[in-house]
């Protein structure tokens, strides 16, 4: 039986950008930054209220699973906005929204009203986009 | 009409929360945030708990303990950290960080360096395997001393 969700990964293009965007725009915690040799870094994040979960911020580059060709796909596709990584809930939509314009971070979708409350959608620094919700009570 | 002025309270509490999250390592008094918003006091306080699910108050206290965690982790002293972080001395940042962490700060600190101490001694206890074997990090590696 799987029990819970503890790791996920977003494909960042880099991750000194990428922890910038995340903590101090997003408000996530590091939960782990471990240097990794020759200039490598394992990062993960969480967000505010669930301090379980570990986002890691995975550099794409080339490993033993990423050839050269697969690097240069995977940045193509990560800076065009091909992935919509996930779905992430505040209390309220409207405030949250207004905090992270002043703080820069880019919007493709103002909140707009849906069956299942309202959301709206952001990009980050790498180009991935993510839905931020506020659920029907 | 009515939509025009809930986005205009949302965008005055928004940038009394900033201001909060900017300035949280100055002496902020929470009546000057409330005039700049143009609020009476007691109605400023229940907008932003409306909002935040906390008073300015008790969401001043949490940001100056989450940068505190931040600073000690990051192995800055304790005295510097309570400067750092807006306390009016290293007592009352000790008695607020000991009732909102559970611990000393002194202790959360040395706990924080043995956990990082611990990780760069071995990397592999924090990262999942698949995940280390997708950058090509291999506990050969690391056994040779090349991580």
């Amino acid at each position: 039986m799987i029990t819970k969700l503890t790791h996920l990964c977003i494909y960042v293009l880099d991750q000194e950008s990428a922890y910038d965007f995340y903590v101090n725009k997003l408000g996530f915690s590091v939960h782990t930054d471990a240097p990794m040799g020759a200039g490598a870094r394992w990062l993960t994040v969480c967000p505010p209220e669930q301090p379980e979960l570990e986002i890691s911020l995975f550099l794409v580059t080339e490993g033993d699973i990423f050839d050269k060709e697969t690097v240069k796909t995977m940045t193509a596709l990560v800076k065009k906005g091909t992935f919509g990584a996930a779905v992430f809930t505040c209390h309220d939509l409207m405030a949250t929204y207004e905090e992270l314009e002043a703080k820069g971070v880019v919007f493709k979708k103002a909140p707009t009203r849906e069956f299942y409350g309202f959301e709206a959608l952001f990009v980050d620094d790498s180009g991935n986009w993510f839905s931020l919700s506020q659920l029907n009570a | 009409m009515e939509q025009f002025e809930k986005l205009y309270l949302y965008k005055r509490i928004v940038q009394a929360k900033l201001f909060i999250d900017h300035h949280y390592a100055e002496k902020i008094d929470l009546d000057n945030i409330s005039d700049q918003a143009c609020f009476s006091k007691f109605h400023f306080i229940r907008l932003f708990k409306s909002l935040y699910g906390r008073t300015p108050h008790n969401y001043l206290l949490k940001i100056r303990i989450e940068r505190s965690r931040l600073l000690l982790s990051e192995g800055h002293c304790v005295f510097d950290v309570s400067l750092m972080t807006g306390f009016d001395s290293p007592t009352s940042f000790t008695a607020a960080f000991k009732k909102s962490v559970g611990e000393a700060p002194s202790r959360f600190k040395e706990r924080q360096r043995t956990r990082q101490r611990n990780i760069r001694s071995n990397p592999f206890c924090v990262v999942p395997n698949c995940f280390a074997e997708t950058h090509g990090w291999t506990k050969s590696q690391f056994l040779r001393g090349e991580i």
